[in-house]
Parts: structure tokens; sequence; C-alpha cells
């Protein structure tokens, strides 16, 4: 029983084009959202950080 | 009033960016590690259904998806409530954090159902009145995210967004009882329902860990975003005084 013989993993008995498209679709929604709202706190945080280097009394509050 | 007063002291964004400083390590550690144990679990810890084969397993991501897409409506209209009537001043932020996650959510509980009714029912879409009432929830977010920044006026647009997301509470109660109100060709309640759960534990342990890492997802991704639209705002602020 192989991987991606008829009874193996992949295969998901046959059931293969609506299974793994499943977790496929929802992997992308995932794993885009958790990135790109990483990616838009490290920008927003980056930017705050040159204002302060800029003039270190703008980050009293921080 | 003291619950009022309560929830007043998280209003303050020092206060909240703390705590989600402080929290968002964990959750992010956390879904991190139930993802992994459930996936295992969804994937290759779980019987195969007697009937459904093995389709049953988008189980495993639709039932997570749609709770965390109704939960995130009923957040949205909490922070509309809170946004309209007792102006927190954290709840447009929240609000304007969670849309887009919660129609992202919606839109993948819609479509991994669809790939699930093709080979159990025959049709990837029937109007009938869950599928149809989710698919309303899909376009209530939408819209909520829409009239967000319809207007070039921020305030305007977020007390606009704040109605449609109060308005579309109304859905909610619709969506879960759908169900049993009509004849649908979606299955009825069968994990809070009376009598207990009717789905088998060796199915129903990777269903809890999946939900349980959608869960600690759903607000370590929203609590990024507002940290993020806070440091906006601040950034904002800061700019326009130098």
């Amino acid at each position: 029983m192989g991987t991606l013989g008829s009874g193996g993993f992949l295969a998901m008995g046959g059931d293969a084009a609506f299974v793994w498209p499943a977790y496929g679709v929802a992997a992308l929604m995932l794993a885009g959202f958790a990135w790109l709202s990483w990616r838009r706190l490290r920008s927003a945080e980056r930017a705050l950080e040159r204002i302060a280097e800029a003039d270190p009394a703008m980050s009293d509050d921080a | 009033m003291a619950i009022g007063l309560n929830l007043h002291r998280f209003a303050n964004p020092g206060r909240f960016l703390r705590l989600a400083g402080a929290l968002l390590p964990w959750l992010a550690a956390g879904a991190a590690v139930l993802f992994a144990i459930g996936l295992y679990l969804a994937l290759i810890g779980s019987p195969p259904d007697y009937q459904q084969g093995d389709t049953v397993r988008i189980m495993y991501i639709h039932v997570p998806s749609a709770w965390m897409a109704m939960m995130g409506y009923a957040l949205l209209g909490a922070s509309g409530a809170s946004a309209l009537i007792w102006r927190h001043p954290l709840a447009d932020v929240a609000a304007e954090a969670i849309a887009p996650v919660g129609a992202g959510f919606t839109f993948v509980a819609l479509v991994t159902g669809s790939l699930w009714g093709k080979p159990t029912w025959g049709t990837y879409w029937v109007w009938d009145a869950r599928l149809t009432s989710f698919l309303v929830l899909f376009f209530l977010y939408v819209g909520h995210i829409a009239l967000t920044h319809a207007f070039d006026d921020r305030q305007r647009g977020r007390r606009s967004a704040a109605i449609i997301a109060i308005v579309g509470l109304v859905n909610l109660p619709i969506i879960k009882y759908s169900v049993d109100w009509w004849n649908t060709l979606h299955q009825s309640e069968s994990i809070l329902r009376m009598g207990g759960p009717s789905i088998d534990p060796s199915m129903l342990w990777p269903l809890f860990v999946m939900g349980l890492a959608f869960l600690l997802y759903f607000f370590a991704v929203v609590m990024t975003r507002m940290k993020a639209m806070l440091l906006e705002a601040r950034h904002r602020s800061a700019a326009f005084a130098r």
C-alpha cells in the first residue's frame, strides 16, 4: 500500500478530488491571513521605529 | 456598572497593546501545535466514515470554519454595538480587524461544504435554508468591509458598518436553526444537541482539536491586525505632529 496507490493516503479512498482541494483552500486562507497580518504588524512597527530614531521624544509612550 | 468599568480598563490602546504583546506568542504557538495534532488526527488518526468514506475528513475543516464564521459575526455585532452605544474606542478597530477574517472563514466554509456536498449529496450547491443563509452571512461580511471603506470620512463609514453588523445579527439564529425550521439537505445539529453529540468519539476528538486550533488562530490573527492598526494610528498622529 503506497501513498499514491488506489488504497494509499493521497488517494483518499478515491475522493482525493474533493478532500485535497478542500484542505488546500483552507490552508491558503489560513496561511494567507496569518502572513498578511504579521507583515502588516512588522511594517507598522518599523515605521514607528523610524520615527523614534528621527525624533526620540516621540517614542516616550511606546 | 462594574462590568462596564472593567471593560473600559481595556479601552486604553496602550493597555490593549501590552495585553496583545503578552498573549500573541502563546496564541500563535498554541494554534500551531493544535493544528499539527489536529491535522494528524483528521487525515490519518481518524477512521473513514462507513457511508461517506474519506470525504468525512472535510468535516474537520468545514465545521470549525463555519464555527469561526458565526462566532466572528457575533463579535462583529458586539463590536458594532460597543462602538455605537458605548463609544468604546477599541470597538471600531476590533470590527475592522474581524470582518475580513470572518469573511475568509465564511468563504472556506462555503467552498469546503460545496466540495463535501458533491460526493455525498450529488450536488455542489442547492438553494436551501442553511446554505442560502450562510451565503447571506458572507454578503453581510462583504457589505461590512465595503461600508467601512465607502466614505472619505472614515468615522461615517465605521458607523454605517456598525449598523449593518448589528442588523445582520438576526441572521445568526436563522443559520443555527435553519436545519430545524425548514426541510434542508444539510444535516441537522450533531454536536450541540439535546442528549449529547451524535457523532462517534473517534471523530469528535479530531473535530474539537481542530476547532480549538481554529479558535486560537482566529484570536491570534485578529489581535495581530488590531495591534497593527493601533500602531498605524499612532504612526499617523506622530507623523502629523511633526
